[in-house]
């Protein structure tokens, strides 16, 4: 056959080619064509499961690396100069001579790469080789084999608690229900529980799956990066179209929690998985100061070249000058000895080579080396280490350490990051009345306070045998047991924290207001089962109406909490009203211990039995409870949003237990100790554009089909149809503005606030509803938007239940770090999704805004007024800047604004000015502003204004931002890891911010921008020498030194110190850094280095090199003195002059810094001594004659003199007449603590910035709101505030 | 807050000690190191802490500088351009053919006004030979020199065009060597009474001790007979003689001339002088007494074979030419005879510049403490 012809293989890469670019995929099973050769596979074009993530190859890595390696320019510069030189006509040094620095850099970028190629190779093998079970037609059954051998078109089992080989489309479960867990620990570092679906209908759900039986085309969507986002359908033989999304899919590298096994038909396999496509390398961000010193770089480059052009022009009028030919022209080998011009022109090149140092290409490598030494430091510093969560500062990306120094503007989000996300529920608000819950608000107090004296410490649980969800199923001996080491593994591997915020007792626990609890028992009491109390209603709403995921089986970590004897205050400061205080919170805990069942923290986690879903319900869909081996409320919420836990949690404090969840049903257990199993019709899921959540349920009871909703007040408020009909008739509408009113005081409160409605459908809509709501879902066009515009279909008519107010507190030391940060001069903005109420109390609490600011409060809703607006408020804040009245004290603008506002501030025509605006603002609000335009505004601003950005954040909404800004900053907090993994550096508190910023920001500025200039410095004073002694040489190349220990020079003499002073330098102590964020100013902008600071360093070296060169030289004119005995001083007194130049600048000596450059001189005499003692050199014996010569020493204490004086004096001068606040902070740092201590506080008070308010949520000035209409045009009050709010 | 009680299903109860806990977690060490605390000296330049190092930088500073310039003052030196530019000078002809192949023979006529009293070193000068020269100073080979006997034979190609010589080794190959300078010197004092008395020059010790006995060797050991041992070598080609008829003696014969070692080592600077004869003191006399003497140049190289003891001019066998050649790069000539001090030869800047460098920071400690009263005394 002719078949293995090169057109037919091309024919055939062709199509494979042409295969996988197409959008749309068909893969169909393999089973039928097991055994046949791989032409005849169906699949074959789509990559199999193996991963390659290595580079090279054994055989071809020296290749390929240093083709890797020079398409790094400043190594082919390298390689260009040990060409030069092996030139003869143009070398300048010995060509082997030439070759080591390239040679060493090579080898050494070589040997690195090769390690962690190694590594990866290591890697994969093991991942390559893990074993996974694949069905094999042959043997009828499920066979071992490994990851490497699965294909696209496969049936893979993953039993419990092992890893996902590839992308798989769920097919089958060993769960009745079709359901599989999953844990993306690996992927996003999530570790609550998620869960997955069988495709329904595809395969029957017998026992056993039968793959064989399996004939359907399975089309899905080209591969792509996205994790929460796959479309595909399965097409069975009798047409039929299927659809499945993301929740049919298990991802490669999650595990399987909860299930005992699950089937699965690869769809993607290998690098075509998502995780694999999102498994990008090391981000590389160039940092500002790099890019500068690149434009420096190229100024020396010209430097370079005007000095070789001086120097090949001076060679040729030099050659000119001479009559005849002086014995000292050497001519060639051939005796040929090239003319002047021709002579110069090669002299152009033999100064390049002379000179090259010049152009610091050992400055890039240690600039890398100082970074490494920095983020050594950084990781290292305890302060930024957080004891809760057992976690220190992460930094993923390495080369931008410098950049923390010099930032202007902040970007943060707010829940999560300025918040704790821990919520906590504080309020209600159940049809128009208010129930304030004071006794929970007393004992959160008391939490709060004993939180600051505690040890907190968590601890492994193992996790008890046989917890499996489907223990009757008969699952594998051993699983068990191979569960509970993989998990307890990955636990650890994991970074688990994500339960801390759930078993807390700060969470866990809500004292039910008494009221409240005497109402809901009356409601209880007098309604019948069958007729739903408002009470009832909104509790079983709490309830239902979330997505948390009940479960007792996972390892989890709990407080402990050492007690210190709380009735003996340990501080003695404790004053006596605190402790009234605590004592009768402690007697209200007591007390309702005693009255209600509950328990301060989980004690024990027992398996309960309705937990199951095959529920033994019986038809009435009630069950009659039974507590067999515990109580109920040993059950533990996962929840993807710390809030729905917390309302969750509230609900149980009043008896409505949420007690188990299945897709198809949730068990709610009532306070009379019913439980009741609805069956869930529907989920409709929360969405960033609706704000809001519905669950569809049919009642067990009533059988009626009641969707219940919540969502943020602005999102149900419109969507409100009838009231509830069976009460308080007639004073709806005084439900929905009392609710209102209550809501607007929740918000000034600073309270995230969720209303909760209800409504009641027929079946017959519900039909009609639904059959849409399929065809939606089987859509593969634009499915997200057909599902949510069925959604909102649904969600109208609502009838207002009540409204929560949760409670997300305030991270520790927020207030203080906002502070230090606005004093440091960065402007903060806040980003959130609140409300502008919300965001605003939460603003004034953390000290963004002050009583005394000027708040702008920015809300339209037409573009046309948002310019006028703009423009007004452009106008007036600038007046109010020029008002002579203002020039004293400090104009503080503050903007709020909302998303809706902000989009159109955003849209091109209005940016310049927005931006504008927001540039005399010193802090800006953003509220109710969508992941994308958080994104955008950072985008702008670091565009339009050219500044330095920082954004910080913690959940998936901040991504974008994140990766935005010159900065990003991860908090690793409650909601997952996904901010953690696309920022530079990652933090567990918000607090952190301030040392990592004031202090190791200014400090890694500061040391890398003085090592640079010192570097360039260095170069130039150096090479300088060399180019001076051209003159004297007739411009012929010629050095005064041996090329050896010239290399040594810049190789071992002078490369330790800077690179040590750009590590460990430390110009003003973390403590008065800290004291004084002012002193953060220095850095931003255009910094400790900028355009003249790298001029005056490179005339310095001009001046300093002159000196070096001539004073020596007008000593040793007219004597006997020979070439290498004249460079030993010279190059003597250059070591000392660029080792005296840098302690001039060393700001603090640390034994490191002593060792280091006495050291450095050490070595300098040791190596040259034992150089010059070879007698086949041409410096023999030189340094050894020049040291029992007194000349040698005057004339090398003379120079270092004369060549640093200058230097000396100007930077005494600048000191004493105009000091920098650097030099006054280090005036301070030389006080003992306690002096400087009382300093900074007088100092602080002087200028008012003063004392650090106690965050209290509760005082905050509340702002004027304008609701006039005509307060269209802008008015500036009495007070300090304008505002401007239209309604159109 | 009542005791936390955890014993549900294995879940110890433990309540840590904080600092054992401590050892387990990802906390990193406390050391000063790490934490960046060690204990530093910071200083601050200001004005109070330099006033201090400026005074005493002028108190230490003006003394060396008079101390240097006395020391320089007391040094006599004098220079004698014989490069018979001026057509009056009886060197002119001798530099009119400035090729190396004549010879030449010219007095120099000087009166020195004060007498040397202490040892006089006489050197040669020389101006606008650049030695310096990237591709002169590698023209050399360092192991040949070091009496390697491969290297003799074989010189390295940094020699050439200087390496061979119609196919037999230069030895001493290269052009540094080949250019080596060979004016023979000598000095005369007039004396009224009794004429010309040749003033007894010494060429031992010229060169440095370690030059002499570790750099520079013959090849073959000491006591071979230096004709044989540079059979088959070719001397350079502007030398009349082979390297090892340099001197007659023995020990100052072949690589180890010290007039040649001295050569070998290049001049930093196009202008230089090289030692070329010690005069060395006599008991009570002065060294040069005041007078008038006479400097004798005799363009040839083989002048060198003369008995350095000798007092008279002996009979020169056969003058042959050879003149050293300056015209082709505008140098000039010179002899200088000066004495010397523990600072070496006459070097007036020396005192000059610590005088001024001692008295501008005299200067700047009284700016600076106007500046540091002021500051804080406001």
């Amino acid at each position: 056959m002719g078949w293995w012809s090169p057109l037919s293989l091309m024919r055939d890469s062709l199509r494979g080619q042409r295969a996988r670019d197409k959008d749309l995929r068909h893969l169909v099973s393999n089973l039928p064509y097991e055994g046949l050769e791989k032409k005849k596979q169906p699949n074959r074009y789509f990559p199999g499961n193996a991963i390659k993530t290595t580079k090279y190859t054994l055989f071809f890595f020296i290749p390929v690396n240093l083709f890797e390696q020079f398409h790094r320019l400043a190594n082919v510069y390298f390689v260009g100069l040990a060409i030069l030189n092996f030139v003869p006509v143009v070398n300048a040094f010995q060509p082997e001579v030439a070759l080591i620095p390239i040679c060493v850099i090579l080898s050494l970028t070589a040997l690195k790469d090769a390690w962690e190629d190694f590594r990866r190779y290591q890697s994969d093998k093991k991942l390559n080789n893990l074993p996974c079970f694949i069905y094999s037609r042959k043997d009828k059954k499920f066979m071992e084999r490994r990851w490497k051998d699965v294909q696209v078109g496969d049936f893979l089992k993953v039993l419990c608690n092992e890893i996902v080989p590839a992308d798989l489309l769920l097919l089958h479960t060993s769960d009745a229900n079709g359901v599989c867990h999953i844990e993306t620990a690996n992927l996003d570092g999530e570790t609550n529980l998620k869960e997955r679906r069988a495709v329904a209908g595809v395969c029957v759900t017998e026992p056993d799956f039968q793959p064989e039986s399996f004939s359907s085309i399975v089309v899905c969507e080209k591969p792509n990066s996205n994790l929460n986002h796959f479309k595909c359908y399965v097409e069975k033989e009798n047409k039929d179209k299927v659809g499945a999304g993301i929740e049919s899919l298990l991802l490669r590298g999650c595990t399987v929690r909860n299930t005992d096994h699950a089937v699965g038909f690869v769809v993607y396999a290998g690098h075509e998985t998502k995780s694999m496509l999102n498994n990008n390398g090391p981000r590389y961000k160039r940092s500002k100061l790099e890019r500068k010193l690149n434009v420096d770089v190229i100024f020396c480059v010209i430097l370079l070249l005007a000095m070789c052009l001086v120097g090949a022009v001076g060679h040729y009028f030099w050659r000119q000058t001479l009559p005849g030919v002086p014995p000292y022209l050497v001519p060639d080998s051939s005796g040929h000895l090239d003319g002047p011009s021709l002579s110069s022109f090669y002299m152009f090149f033999s100064m390049i080579i002379l000179l090259q140092v010049l152009i610091p290409i050992s400055l890039y490598v240690s600039i890398e080396l100082v970074k490494i030494g920095q983020i050594f430091f950084i990781m290292n510093d305890i302060d930024l280490y957080d004891e809760d969560t057992d976690s220190r500062i992460q930094c993923k990306a390495l080369n931008i350490t410098e950049d923390l120094g010099q930032i202007e503007y902040i970007f943060s989000d707010k829940t999560g990051t300025l918040t704790e996300n821990k919520m906590v529920f504080r309020r209600c608000s159940i049809m128009g009345t208010e129930y304030p819950h004071e006794e929970n608000a007393i004992r959160l107090a008391v939490i709060d306070e004993q939180d600051s004296e505690e040890e907190v410490i968590f601890h492994q649980q193992p996790p008890q045998p046989g917890w499996s969800l489907d223990v009757e199923d008969g699952s594998p001996e051993g699983t068990a047991h191979h569960h509970h080491g993989s998990r307890h593994k990955s636990k650890f591997a994991g970074n688990a924290q994500s339960n801390v915020a759930f078993s807390s007792p700060l969470e866990t626990d809500v004292i039910p207001d008494r009221k409240l609890l005497q109402q809901v028992g009356i409601a209880a009491r007098s309604s019948s089962v069958r007729k739903m109390d408002p009470y009832l209603d909104f509790f079983l709403a709490l309830a239902i109406c979330n997505t948390v995921v009940v479960s007792m089986a996972t390892a989890r970590r709990q407080r402990t909490q050492e007690q210190p004897c709380s009735f003996q205050p340990n501080n003695p400061l404790d004053d006596f009203s605190n402790f009234l205080k605590r004592a009768a919170s402690f007697r209200n805990i007591f007390a309702s211990k005693t009255k209600r069942d509950r328990t301060f923290s989980e004690t024990s986690f027992k398996e309960y039995d309705g937990f199951n879903p095959a529920t033994k319900a019986d038809d009435s869909g009630v069950l009659t409870s039974h507590d067999q081996n515990g109580e109920p409320s040993t059950v533990c919420y996962q929840a993807e949003s710390p809030d729905e836990a917390a309302l969750v949690y509230a609900a149980k404090a009043y008896g409505f237990t949420l007690l188990s969840r299945t897709p198809d049903s949730v068990t709610v257990r009532l306070p009379s100790g019913q439980n009741l199993v609805f069956e869930v019709l529907d989920t409709l899921a929360f969405d960033s554009n609706r704000k809001r959540m519905s669950v569809l349920v049919r009642h067990p009871i009533t059988k009626e089909l009641v969707l219940y909703s919540k969502g943020a007040d602005y999102a149900i408020m419109e969507l409100l149809g009838a009231p509830y009909a069976e009460h308080l008739k007639g004073s709806q509408k005084n439900i929905v503005q009392d609710t209102q009113y209550h809501v607007d005081g929740y918000g000034k409160e600073g309270l995230r606030t969720l209303c909760f409605t209800k409504k009641v459908l027929s079946t017959k809509h519900y039909e009609d509803w639904y059959a849409s709501r399929q065809r939606a879902m089987a859509a593969i066009d634009g499915r997200e938007q057909l599902i949510t515009d069925t959604a909102v279909q649904l969600e109208t008519n609502l009838t207002l239940l009540g409204a929560t107010g949760i409670e997300d507190r305030l991270q520790e030391s927020v207030p203080d770090t906002i502070l230090a940060l606005r004093e440091a001069g960065i402007k903060v903005w806040v980003l959130t999704g609140d409300k502008p109420e919300t965001a605003v109390n939460i603003g004034y609490a953390c000290r963004l805004l002050e009583d005394e600011d000027l708040v702008i409060n920015m809300s339209c809703k037409n573009k046309l007024i948002c310019a006028s607006i703009l423009d007004c408020t452009l106008e007036e804040v600038k007046r109010y800047e020029n008002d002579p009245r203002n020039v004293d004290t400090t104009p503080d603008i503050s903007l709020v604004i909302d998303g809706r506002t902000l989009a159109m501030a955003l849209s091109p025509d209005l940016q310049d000015r927005f931006v504008e605006l927001a540039k005399c603002c010193r802090s800006v609000l953003c509220c109710r502003v969508t992941p994308l335009q958080k994104s955008g505004v950072v985008k702008i601003v670091r565009e339009k204004l050219k500044v330095m950005t920082l954004t910080i954040g913690d959940g998936a909404n901040d991504v974008n931002m994140i990766q935005a800004a010159d900065i990003g900053i991860g908090i690793s907090g409650q909601e997952g890891m996904q901010a953690v993994m696309s920022s530079d550096f990652a933090i567990s508190r918000f607090k952190h911010l301030k040392k990592l910023l004031l202090v190791h920001g200014h400090w890694c500025y500061t040391r890398l921008a003085n090592m640079i200039i010192y570097f360039f410095y260095k170069n130039l004073a150096n090479v300088s020498l060399l180019f001076w002694y051209q003159f004297y040489c007739g411009f012929t190349a010629a050095t005064m030194l041996d090329y050896w220990l010239l290399i040594f020079f810049n190789l071992f003499f002078t490369s330790a110190p800077p690179i040590m002073f750009g590590i460990m330098d430390k110009d003003v102590s973390a403590e008065v850094l800290l004291g004084v964020p002012e002193l953060y100013r220095t850095g931003q902008g255009a910094g400790v280095y900028r355009f003249s600071t790298f001029w005056i360093s490179m005339l310095d070296a001009f001046y300093q090199s002159l000196i070096c060169f001539f004073i020596p030289y007008l000593v040793y004119q007219d004597s006997d003195v020979d070439v290498f005995t004249f460079g030993t001083p010279l190059n003597t007194v250059s070591l000392f002059t660029i080792l005296l130049h840098l302690s001039i600048e060393i700001k603090a000596w640390t034994v490191v810094h002593w060792i280091i450059m006495v050291g450095s001189v050490a070595v300098y005499l040791v190596v040259t001594l034992l150089y010059t003692s070879c007698v086949t050199c041409n410096s023999y014996w030189t340094l050894q004659k020049q040291m029992i010569d007194p000349v040698f020493y005057l004339v090398c204490i003379l120079t270092t003199v004369v060549a640093l004086l200058p230097r000396y004096v100007f930077h005494v001068m600048r000191n004493s007449i105009a000091p920098t606040p650097i030099v006054q902070a280090r005036h301070l740092d030389q006080l003992d603590p306690s002096t400087r201590e009382e300093w900074i506080k007088e100092w602080r008070d002087f200028r008012g910035g003063g004392k650090v308010k106690r965050s209290e949520l509760s005082t905050p000035p509340l702002p004027v709101l304008d609701l006039t209409p005509q307060s269209l045009n802008t008015t500036n009050f009495p007070g300090d505030e304008i505002t401007l709010k239209s309604y159109t | 807050m009542s005791r936390f009680t955890a014993n549900a299903d294995g879940g110890q109860v433990s309540v840590f000690n904080p600092r054992q806990a401590d050892t387990q977690k990802k906390k990193s060490h406390k050391s000063s190191f790490r934490q960046q605390k060690l204990p530093a000296w910071k200083p601050v330049l200001t004005t109070g802490a330099v006033c201090l190092a400026l005074f005493i930088i002028g108190l230490l500073f003006i003394p060396i500088g008079i101390a240097l310039s006395a020391t320089s003052a007391n040094i006599n030196e004098v220079k004698i351009d014989y490069t018979g530019m001026d057509k009056s000078s009886s060197c002119f002809s001798c530099w009119k053919s400035s090729s190396w192949n004549n010879t030449c023979k010219c007095t120099v006529p000087f009166f020195l006004d004060r007498s040397f009293d202490s040892t006089v070193f006489m050197y040669y000068g020389l101006s606008n030979f650049y030695q310096n020269h990237r591709r002169f100073v590698s023209s050399r080979h360092d192991s040949q020199l070091n009496g390697n006997m491969e290297s003799l034979m074989e010189p390295s190609k940094d020699c050439e065009p200087y390496a061979f010589r119609d196919n037999k080794p230069i030895a001493p190959c290269g052009a540094i060597a080949n250019s080596m300078f060979n004016d023979t010197l000598d000095l005369f004092r007039n004396v009224p009474t009794v004429g010309d008395v040749r003033i007894p020059l010494t060429g031992k010790g010229i060169a440095w001790w370690t030059d002499k006995h570790m750099k520079f060797k013959n090849p073959g050991g000491q006591d071979q007979n230096l004709t044989t041992v540079f059979q088959g070598t070719s001397r350079p080609l502007n030398w009349r003689r082979p390297v090892s008829e340099l001197d007659q003696d023995p020990e100052n014969n072949g690589f180890i001339n010290e007039d040649f070692i001295v050569w070998m080592r290049n001049a930093a600077l196009p202008t230089f002088r090289k030692l070329y004869r010690i005069i060395h003191k006599t008991k009570k006399m002065p060294t040069l007494a005041r007078g008038n003497y006479t400097l004798h140049v005799v363009y040839s190289i083989l002048h060198r074979v003369l008995h350095p003891t000798s007092n008279h001019i002996s009979s020169v066998p056969k003058p042959l030419q050879s003149d050293y050649p300056v015209r082709s790069f505008q140098g000039r000539k010179w002899v200088i005879l000066s004495t010397s001090s523990w600072m070496g030869g006459r070097n007036p800047f020396l005192g000059v510049a610590y005088l001024v460098v001692g008295s501008v920071s005299l200067f700047l400690w009284v700016v600076l403490l106007v500046l540091h009263h002021q500051n804080n005394n406001p």
